[in-house]
């Protein structure tokens, strides 16, 4: 079953380096590290203390509130640090990797088994990390029903990894987690495409395949929510990226909790964009510095896309979410009449003597400068350009800003991510930081509502 | 780098002090600052609101040039030493030397203290408040000479721009806050503080009032009428401005609201770049045309006779409405001000629309002061949270009713 979604608010943003279709195994990395702040709103509790010794796959923490939500390490080793913030918070969790990993078996699992069977495997073995849930953009509670699932297989944010090339050949590992997953749902299993991809999820069994075609944000799965079922009060929706789902089928498949990941990493900083096979946590250092990026240049490097990445420091780590390492220039330095200068060397979606207009297909090499400084909401109706779902974007910022919960429910609160504001926060003339602003919404919410 | 660096040191040296704002904003004005993007975004777009404000300045620039040729066109034309326009908008009677000068001395301290006063103002503001200063004013203090009679005593610009920046913008929180747009606002006060100045057939061509004075003083030179074209109308006076002159703006007026046809350029470059709001525009001519049209068949159908006080507005041509006054300058550079109008895509049609139907209502009803598209935006400015809150409750409640159905 198909169905067609055409997206035609948007802007697609080309950016220079975008990863070459040839994949190299990165250098093993030694030090990997998992943030529990990637798990956004989970207080952990910690299980594994500093010199013991975990395998891949054995839990690290588990869920304060759930204790049967486990938060497992992606390799085998010895814990050499915890890193902890201010009030004894815990930054990081620093894992020596072994020379020769050994995985924690969890045994072949029964994909016949009933729902409540197949969630305990889930969080057992930390699979549950990877499914996330609207409202609040979270990681799903465990006793929540999803009233459908949602996967986006395209990937339409700029210099994103391909989707259709880092998951070719895992067609029985995805089908393995579908099945599992779809358990817990009557509402359907669905599924976007790019509309002339050859990705592995078409051939899937029991989902629901959504052709999209538009400019970004069209691959997000925020706006596959909002075209097939939006999220009205009261009910929920489970997201999981597509590239984890993999990693959750071949843990029911093999017992082993996998985190090999394809990672593309590219930008304009990058000398020799192109995928590597890593794992969740590794150091990035193993992959940028033989690639191209000048050890003492000035870059950004993000994990995650260019926008709505986290920006991590050059000894930093792959987050668990994330398949893409994006770094581009800082470009801190001022610039002499940039604000009426005529430009063409970066990307606008006026035309206020801006002309990327003129050169749809170039690709900049955009900086992490932030183009002008931090203003009130003045200009309107530019946002609405970019941004594709049936929501007021100005207006649900400023229900957040001054915090009217039942506006903000009003609004569609329910139904959003951050991540769906990237655009309007790009195009933003007043440089409003719109995900922060909707974040910290949807955690007011959280709090308050629940 | 000698500049850029020492710049950036002083830069350093003030942050966080009283005088950083005043200091960032001339700093800024040199230089795009070198702050990057911490979270969120790690790109951003090539706009700022300065990019934005300027582009409105750019489309505005050509209507200050012209109201300056204007200015001394309408004097010299009344003193009777030109003779008026024959050749189209390019003729030579219009665009002489002597012509612009006269306007541009007569210009160019208006505009001095619009700026000089507002900005000067805005620091202030800036400074107190601790807060950035804001680029709104770049286009206020461009406007404010556009709309004003060329014979305004300059001590009442500067109390009436003191009133609009404080009372109209700083007392919400400055740009983005503010109900009423700020250069109307500064208008509306000159015509109830001072209406003698701001209406009437003396105010309009430069010179005008000061003969008047003279004649009554016991000189015997000829008065020189500088009656606009809707003041005529509203005393049903014979117009004899043919329309070209309305549409090039050989009329006397306002210093830029006369050229309806470097108006409807500035209007288009708006709509091109995407900065001015092309519903706002387009619904505003129509709702204008709409009204026009029906006062045309009030008259037709004999309703309103030629005794009556409306009938010299009611009867004119529904479309010349928009040559006239400052009908076109309003629509395009007012109406658009993405603060105080409807903010919704839907609510800036029912937005303009009302504009252009309430402005020449106001014409039409008001021979006193026959100007109606300030009050009618002021007035729209006062509704248009209220036409984004329904149009926005639209939205509300088909998410509300989509709720409803999953759970029947």
């Amino acid at each position: 079953m198909s169905k067609d979604i055409k997206i035609k608010k948007g802007l697609d943003i080309k950016l220079v380096g975008e990863a070459e279709k040839a994949t190299e195994n990165a250098v093993i990395s030694n030090f990997y590290s998992i943030r529990p702040e990637d798990f956004h709103t989970i207080i952990p509790k910690l299980v594994a203390k500093e010199g013991t010794h975990v395998k891949a796959g054995e839990t690290l923490f588990y869920n304060k509130d759930n204790e049967a939500m486990k938060f497992v390490s992606p390799v085998s080793g010895e814990i050499t640090e915890i890193q902890r913030g201010p009030r004894r918070r815990i930054d990081a969790i620093k894992i020596t990797a072994d020379k020769a990993q050994t995985f924690l078996d969890h045994g072949k699992f029964d994909l016949a088994s009933d729902a409540e069977k197949t969630k305990a495997h889930l969080l057992a073995t930390g699979c549950w990390a990877f499914i996330k849930q609207r409202p609040y953009d979270v990681v799903a509670k465990a006793d929540s029903t999803p009233k459908a699932i949602f996967v986006s297989g395209y990937a339409s944010a700029p210099l994103a990894a391909d989707l259709d090339y880092t998951l070719a050949g895992k067609e029985a590992e995805l089908q393995a987690a579908v099945d599992a997953l779809s358990k817990f749902t009557d509402g359907g299993f669905h599924i976007s495409v790019g509309a002339s991809s050859n990705s592995p999820l078409a051939s899937l069994q029991n989902v629901t395949i959504h052709k999209v075609s538009g400019p970004h944000p069209s691959g997000n799965v925020g706006t596959l929510i909002n075209k097939v079922s939006p999220v009205n009060k009261g009910e929920t929706v489970w997201t999981v990226n597509a590239q984890d789902l993999v990693i959750i089928g071949e843990l029911l498949l093999t017992g082993q909790f996998n985190a090999e990941r394809i990672v593309a990493l590219a930008g304009s900083s990058v000398k020799k964009p192109r995928y590597f096979k890593t794992k969740i946590g590794s150091e990035i250092s193993t992959m940028v510095y033989d690639n191209g990026v000048e050890r003492d240049g000035d870059d950004r490097f993000i994990s995650g896309n260019v926008l709505s990445g986290k920006r991590v420091q050059p000894d930093g780590h792959l987050d668990y979410y994330s398949n893409i390492i994006s770094v581009i220039p800082e470009g801190n330095d001022y610039e002499l009449f940039g604000w009426n200068k005529p430009v063409f060397d970066k990307v606008s979606n006026t035309r206020a003597l801006t002309f990327s207009w003129l050169t749809p297909n170039k690709k900049y090499e955009l900086n992490a400068n932030m183009n002008g400084e931090h203003r009130n909401f003045v200009l309107t109706g530019n946002y609405e350009q970019v941004f594709p779902l049936d929501i007021y974007p100005m207006q649900i910022l400023k229900s957040c800003l001054y915090k009217d919960l039942d506006e903000m429910e009003a609004l569609g609160m329910y139904e959003v991510a951050p991540e769906d504001f990237a655009l309007t926060e790009f195009v933003c003339v007043s440089k409003q930081p719109h995900q922060q602003i909707i974040r910290a919404g949807l955690d007011l919410m959280l709090e308050e509502i629940g | 780098m000698g500049l850029k660096q020492n710049l950036h040191n002083i830069r350093e040296k003030y942050k966080g002090t009283k005088m950083a704002p005043a200091f960032n904003a001339l700093h800024t004005f040199l230089y795009t600052p070198n702050d990057t993007t911490h979270g969120g975004t790690h790109i951003k777009a090539a706009d700022d609101l300065k990019r934005t404000m300027n582009t409105v300045i750019m489309a505005l620039i050509p209507c200050l040039i012209f109201g300056m040729f204007n200015a001394g066109y309408q004097h010299y034309l009344a003193v009777g030493e030109i003779e008026a326009v024959t050749s189209g908008f390019f003729s030579s009677e219009f665009w002489t030397l002597q012509n612009f000068t006269l306007g541009f001395w007569k210009i160019l301290p208006i505009l001095l203290i619009s700026y000089g006063v507002g900005l000067g103002i805005e620091f202030l503001f800036a400074v107190i408040k601790g807060h950035e200063v804001e680029e709104g004013y770049l286009v206020t203090g461009m406007l404010v000479p556009l709309i004003v009679p060329i014979d305004i005593p300059l001590w009442m610009l500067v109390v009436a721009v003191a009133f609009g920046v404080v009372i109209g913008k700083e007392v919400f929180g400055g740009t983005g806050m503010n109900i009423l747009n700020p250069a109307l606002t500064i208008r509306a006060f000159l015509f109830f503080a001072y209406p003698t100045w701001m209406s009437g057939d003396k105010v309009w061509v430069e010179g005008a009032t000061e003969r008047a004075k003279e004649i009554i003083a016991g000189s015997n030179a000829d008065a020189i009428s500088g009656e606009t074209i809707l003041g005529g109308l509203a005393q049903s006076h014979p117009i004899d401005y043919s329309v070209a002159d309305m549409f090039f703006g050989f009329i006397p007026g306002s210093i830029g609201e006369t050229s309806t046809l470097l108006i409807l350029l500035g209007g288009l470059f708006l709509i091109f770049t995407k900065i001015g709001s092309w519903r706002i525009m387009l619904s505003s001519v129509i709702g204008a045309l709409v009204m026009g049209y029906i006062f045309n068949l009030v008259v037709a159908a004999g309703w309103i006779t030629e005794t009556s006080n409306f009938y010299g507005l009611m009867n004119t041509e529904f479309w010349h409405h928009l040559l006239i006054g400052g009908m076109a300058f309003g629509i395009v550079y007012m109406a658009t001000d993405p603060v105080t109008a409807s903010q919704t895509n839907k609510g800036k049609w029912i937005y303009g629309f009302l504009i252009g139907f309430i402005s020449i209502m106001i014409r039409v009803f008001n021979p006193a002061y026959p100007e109606g598209v300030m009050l009618a935006i002021l007035l729209m400015n006062v509704f248009a949270p209220t036409i984004d809150h329904y149009v926005v409750q639209g939205n509300v409640k088909r998410r509300l009713k989509r709720g409803k159905l999953k759970t029947a």
